[in-house]
């Protein structure tokens, strides 16, 4: 299925499949759902080019939220918010713009491009720098090519704008953030600035496709009464880890990100196993019966059992009945500049990742 | 004495009492005005046991009239509303998401103005007061008769949103005006959602609460009337008309409430089994859990305090089919028509009452009309209904400490001795009326729901200062001081945030002081 426009029917499905990919990170996709409807309401459709499509000159610039999405859902952002994040770095680059990307698939920010790319009558770019979501801005396949996130630009809803340019693109990552509280801890954020040939080579093609794809799966097979977690694993390629109840989570701040654990108790075939799940935003980790059996940089994915929808590390609460699953990564993340990146060490687990195949 | 008073859609359910013993209970039709169907169920209570009006200390009625003109889209006040939030939140304006329908029906107006606060207390802008008085000249104009304020951030500080109240009622002396702080939560849409249906819903409240007095004082009675909440806490008369919303959800809670006392167990988890549905809720000292999550009301989202209730489709009228190999009981149910359509009644349709008389644990209708009822389907269905129930029930647990079980409701009788996973049912005497009963004995609460810079070392202080503020609250609202206590206690970090923020939730419970 090739999609080659976003219209408004279309959002609901890119959502749901967005917080699949998002592996329990990415935040209540609701308020992006909403600006993306308000926004292609207003200016149409938003064209959806496939990756291979992208001319070697082409100016692509993916668009995120950064901050909180706790905030976010009280301070509402803005279409003119995103747009100004997009034309800040444009006028520092001296360049002009003339497609839109995603920098992560998950929750918010799969639709936060949607809403730039409308605002600003720019194609979006059927691609993302992730293929599953990460909670740090260097965690990106554009970073293992050298592409660099700065310049990077910053705006708040007040009109504030700023233009990182530093050493590294850890540097980003820690004086964005520092704005990003400045600013009221919602920010729209631009960086990774790239030409279409650096986007051919360095991100993951049809992801806004197969967030939809999914979403899609996962409506039908609710309707046909059939089983939703099986089609989103036949999809992904990926397996079934476990299937149980959500029996204990423990959660606690670290350095402003929620780490945890959530203990699952076994259904069905897994009765009598325990699932341990580790997460910081995203799931990390998943245990059986105290073996790893799935660790980033793949895709662990915990979804309700019935509904076959994404529950998110911030949504989970005991007596869910939940099935986890583990999908491979785009295979450039299990290089060994990959595992460096985002790999289980770089999270604070001392394992080698364990990779999934189906 | 007191009395207690559930109005729901089809029941007016009354109780008398005296301490928590139960004089007199009587079951009336619920009358399309409300008020002579309360008239007739004080009366009814009068028959079954004369009682002097004047030893009446309080009458509490729960009713599900707020939510029904909602749902109804009947009798809203023309309604405006304001958003303090610029420059920020103007791509999704008040209402963005309400079905169309609803709009129309408060005939919906909104107001985007400069002011607002940053997670940490900062302005986002200085509210701009020209702008406000510009809006209410419009609104005058346009015949606004109640305005709706939200500013971003007010659970955190409200002094924009008291702000904005005394310049637009300084316009408007005759305006009523709904301030979303004190109707909701963090969440800036879902809140100001249900603060615009508190505003929509006051001109309703003023008259509906009205007519609740004059029927009340009609009867003789001068003790005080209060109504019920949604947490299972009271609220004057009032502060009914201010916060109609806050009645929302009172007839699940009641149910809850009244069980715990009838059964005398404060945690536990109840199943209140209707005519169409059972709703599965869990107690805990006493009072509901709260829904942590969103609730979708006439297809509006809001997030003010709702208690955490599961409802499957198994009530008295539902439909069993097949047989005793693959019998299904509802979601479908013949509901007000029971009476017309079960077995036992002479009707055509087997419902779960007619499995329910088959069993002989309940005598409804005409027995002999069952009789002929094959046992093993008879067998299958009760199979089936005590473990979908089974299934919400344990779902609802939040630990794996074990929860009794507490029936209540007409239909409960459909449940076994005992569900699997969760021991021995407790059906209490006068369970059927335990709503009414969950109204009567309801209490006063305060409540504190903040965001908190805990500095370190300060944890300790932070908690006790939010603990004394819902005390100090629950006593304000007319709790007896002695009896007042912290029955909720909730503390959750909020990730990417800095200053180890940390959103608090403290509840204070105590008995209503009565008469002096």
């Amino acid at each position: 299925m090739t999609m080659r426009e976003i219209t408004i029917d279309h959002l609901g499905d890119i959502a749901r499949g967005a917080a699949i990919l998002g592996t329990g990170g990415g935040g209540d996709p609701y308020i992006g759902r909403l600006l993306a409807s308000s926004a292609v309401r207003t200016h149409g459709p938003v064209r959806l080019v496939p990756l291979d499509e992208v001319g070697d000159d082409a100016v692509v610039l993916p668009v995120a939220m950064m901050g909180a999405p706790t905030v976010m859902v009280e301070k509402l952002p803005s279409a003119e918010q995103v747009g100004l994040a997009a034309r800040t770095l444009a006028t520092y680059l001296g360049k002009e713009l003339t497609h839109i990307a995603c920098a992560e698939a998950g929750g918010v920010n799969s639709l936060i491009p949607v809403v730039a790319a409308a605002q600003l009558g720019l194609p979006l770019v059927d691609a993302d720098g992730m293929g599953r979501a990460f909670p740090e801005l260097q965690m990106v396949l554009p970073t293992l090519y050298g592409i660099r996130a700065t310049p990077m630009s910053i705006a708040d809803e007040k009109g504030n704008r700023g233009v990182l340019d530093t050493v590294d693109n850890h540097w980003a990552e820690r004086l964005a953030r520092s704005a990003t509280i400045d600013m009221g801890c919602s920010a729209m954020i631009s960086n990774y600035a790239m030409s279409g040939a650096q986007a051919r080579e360095s991100l993951v093609p049809g992801t806004l496709s197969l967030c939809a794809e999914l979403g899609a799966r996962v409506r039908q097979a609710r309707a046909e009464h059939a089983d939703p977690v099986a089609r989103v694993v036949e999809r992904l390629g990926g397996r079934k880890l476990f299937s149980g109840k959500v029996v204990d989570v423990a959660r606690r701040t670290v350095t402003g990100f929620a780490r945890g654990e959530a203990r699952l108790s076994g259904m069905d075939a897994d009765t009598g196993s325990e699932m341990v799940l580790k997460f910081q935003n995203e799931h990390l980790v998943a245990e059986r019966d105290g073996i790893t059996e799935a660790s980033v940089p793949d895709l662990i994915c915990c979804l309700d059992r019935e509904s076959g929808e994404a529950v998110t590390t911030e949504g989970l609460r005991y007596g869910q009945r939940v099935v986890v699953i583990a999908a491979p990564a785009d295979p450039r993340w299990h290089t060994p500049e990959g595992i460096e990146l985002a790999g289980p060490r770089y999270f604070g687990y001392d394992i080698d990742p364990v990779g999934v195949s189906a | 004495m007191r009395i207690g008073i559930d109005v729901g859609g089809t029941n007016t359910d009354a109780v008398l009492l005296d301490g928590r013993q139960v004089l007199a209970s009587v079951k009336t039709s619920t009358t399309e005005d409300v008020t002579s169907g309360i008239v007739a169920a004080i009366d009814g209570l009068q028959r079954q046991r004369a009682f002097d009006p004047a030893a009446v200390q309080a009458v509490m009625i729960g009713t599900t009239h707020f939510i029904n003109a909602l749902v109804e889209a009947h009798r809203l006040a023309p309604t405006a509303a304001v958003r303090l939030s610029l420059p920020a939140g103007a791509s999704l304006p008040p209402m963005v998401d309400w079905p169309q329908r609803l709009v129309d029906a408060v005939s919906g107006r909104s107001y985007l103005v400069h002011g607002g606060h940053e997670f940490d207390g900062r302005h986002i802008a200085e509210l701009d007061e020209s702008e406000l008085r510009k809006a209410a000249d419009d609104m005058g104009a346009a015949g606004v008769r109640s305005v709706a304020i939200t500013s971003v951030f007010s659970p955190v500080n409200a002094e924009f949103e008291a702000r904005a109240a005394e310049i637009i009622s300084a316009q408007l002396p005759d305006v009523a005006i709904s301030l979303s702080h004190e109707i909701g939560r963090i969440g800036l849409l879902e809140r100001e959602n249900a603060t615009v249906i508190n505003a929509a819903l006051r001109e309703l409240a003023a008259h509906i609460v009205d007519g609740l007095a004059a029927s009340v004082s009609g009867a003789g009675i001068t003790a005080p009337l209060y109504l019920s909440q949604n947490d299972g806490t009271l609220m004057d008369v009032d502060f009914a008309r201010r916060y109609p919303v806050a009645t929302f959800a009172s007839g699940p809670t009641n149910s809850m409430r009244g069980a715990a006392v009838l059964s005398g167990l404060d945690t536990c988890a109840v199943v209140d089994v209707g005519g169409t549905t059972s709703d599965v809720g869990v107690l805990r000292q006493g009072f509901p859990r709260e829904a942590t999550t969103d609730v979708s009301v006439a297809g509006i989202r809001t997030n003010f305090r709702m208690p955490d209730v599961l409802s499957i489709g198994i009530g008295g009228g539902s439909r069993v089919r097949g047989n005793a190999g693959d019998v299904t009981v509802g979601p479908d149910s013949v509901g007000y028509e029971l009476t017309s359509k079960a077995l036992v009644f002479g009707g055509d349709t087997l419902t779960a009452t007619d499995i329910a008389v088959a069993t002989g644990r309940v005598e409804i209708g005409d027995p002999s009309l069952v009789a002929h009822l094959d046992r093993g389907l008879v067998r299958a269905a009760l199979d089936r209904i005590a473990a979908d129930v089974a299934d919400v029930v344990e779902r609802m647990r939040t630990s794996a400490e074990p929860l009794p079980v507490v029936a209540v409701g007409g239909g409960s009788v459909l449940l076994p001795d005992e569900l699997s996973g969760a021991g021995t049912v407790h059906r209490p005497e006068n369970y059927a009326v335990a709503n009414a009963i969950g109204a009567a004995i309801a209490q006063i609460g305060g409540e504190v729901d903040r965001v908190y810079a805990i500095e370190p070392g300060r944890r300790e202080a932070v908690v006790e200062e939010a603990k004394q503020e819902a005390v100090d609250r629950a006593v304000a609202a007319g709790a007896s001081p002695a009896s007042v206590g912290i029955v909720d206690f909730d503390e959750v970090p909020i990730p990417y945030l800095p200053g180890n923020a940390t959103r608090i939730r403290v509840k204070a419970v105590g008995d209503l002081q009565l008469g002096a």
